[in-house]
């Protein structure tokens, strides 16, 4: 029974509106979410909410395009020092954070990572995150701040060390 | 040759050297539309480059390190850079990341001890952006020496190539790095003059600590801008490159050693 449903979901994905449709895109389009989805539940990825209203393209764009918008951006920013990119995986990261049991973000471990939602159903192995942190972690301004108090305790030391 | 008597061969001239210097002619017509062509892009990308946002139009970033106000037993540069990009000494000399490091000199003779920050040395002509296979290791348009780690392959050519040995390659897996310093597993990194500070007006975070030490032995500026403070001391007290020698032209300057 299950592998049929399976059978049923892949041909709705694969004619319900292209050759690689990811599956959210039909809920979306029936205006409701897998968690409400009673004959698909299991079967098909629940993915996650992000914040705020919309990413920074439609949906269906950023599901088909994520990856291109992703690579054009980062040449920009390692090979021309622009850091005000539009597609930032740290926006990524901190839109789409999913919180675990200890209210925390989770990392692309957990198999409930937004990223992995998605990517695990469609078997594509996510190389971004061997390099790059996979949940919001210290900003560059909290690092300064925490770099800023550090100096300022070793100049502290330094001066008593003099005196 | 010669005797060419066929109507519809084709044959324009029958002459072979003429033969000959027309085929040379075609090959170097040839030959030098594809260097326009595989030129085309690196003109693209360098005209684009200049007009990089945050780097800034020409410069070229460098430091300076009074070596007489760097304190033997001060560490705070190698560890303040430690500290902003996530790496450690996990008690493994061997296989441990080292972006930074404080080098010992001895005057064997008198006995003499200077103590001094090594870490890239950011040069002109970088020997491990000549041995890259894949274009991963670069030199920006500001002088900054960086590894694009999306190409960087872990063939460790680089580490072999820098005559400063300022590379370190990542063995272990990593998670939860700085969201600002991305490193991973199977590639290679260096010190990057804290590019991710420097590209919005910041300095390295080595020399912020080293001035709230009160040593204020390092100096970051533009060398490529005459009225930096960075140029103006370079221009008025002698100052020196580690192993000049080479003729790399390292963007990192030591005065008093």
């Amino acid at each position: 029974m299950k592998f049929g449903l399976k059978i049923f979901a892949l041909f709705l994905a694969v004619f319900g509106g292209g050759l690689i449709v990811l599956p959210g895109q039909m809920a979306n389009a029936e205006g409701q979410g897998f968690n409400g989805s009673s004959v698909l539940a299991g079967v098909l990825p629940d993915i996650p909410k992000g914040k705020g209203d919309s990413c920074i393209a439609p949906t269906d764009f950023m599901r088909r395009n994520h990856m291109n918008l992703l690579s054009h951006d980062r040449d920009e920013t390692v090979h021309f020092g622009n850091r005000q990119v539009k597609a930032s995986l740290k926006e990524c990261v901190t839109c789409h954070a999913v919180n675990g049991i200890d209210n925390t973000p989770i990392t692309v471990e957990d198999p409930k990572h937004f990223c992995r939602a998605c990517h695990d159903y469609v078997a594509v192995k996510i190389d971004c995150f061997e390099c790059h942190a996979s949940r919001p972690g210290e900003t560059l301004k909290s690092s300064r701040d925490k770099a800023l108090k550090e100096n300022e305790a070793l100049a502290a030391y330094a001066k008593g060390a003099d005196e | 040759m010669s005797g060419c008597d066929k109507s519809n061969c084709g044959c324009v001239n029958t002459n072979p050297t003429d033969l000959l210097s027309s085929s040379r002619r075609n090959f170097l017509g040839g030959a030098a539309a594809v260097a326009t062509l595989t030129l085309a892009p690196g003109i693209t990308i360098t005209a684009f480059g200049g007009s990089a946002k945050a780097s800034g139009h020409h410069a070229r970033w460098g430091l300076l390190v009074d070596v007489n106000k760097c304190k033997k037993d001060c560490n705070a540069c190698v560890t303040a850079c430690s500290t902003e990009h996530g790496w450690e000494d996990t008690g493994h000399p061997l296989t441990d990341a080292q972006w930074i490091r404080k080098v010992t000199l001895k005057d064997k003779k008198s006995g003499f001890e200077q103590s001094l920050p090594v870490m890239c040395q950011h040069c002109a002509e970088p020997p491990c952006v000549d041995v890259c296979p894949t274009a991963a290791s670069f030199r920006r348009d500001d002088g900054i020496v960086l590894v694009d780690k999306h190409l960087c392959i872990g063939c460790r050519y680089c580490i072999m190539a820098c005559p400063y040995q300022a590379r370190s390659f990542i063995h272990e897996p990593l998670m939860d790095q700085k969201e600002y310093s991305p490193r991973g597993k199977g590639t290679v990194e260096s010190c990057n003059l804290c590019v991710h500070r420097v590209d919005v007006g910041g300095t390295p975070a080595c020399v912020e600590a080293c001035s709230a030490t009160g040593n204020g032995a390092m100096l970051f500026g533009n060398l490529n801008d005459p009225d930096s403070e960075i140029s103006k001391r370079i221009a008025e007290y002698p100052s020196t490159q580690i192993r000049a020698d080479l003729g790399l032209d390292p963007g990192v300057r030591y005065e008093n050693l």
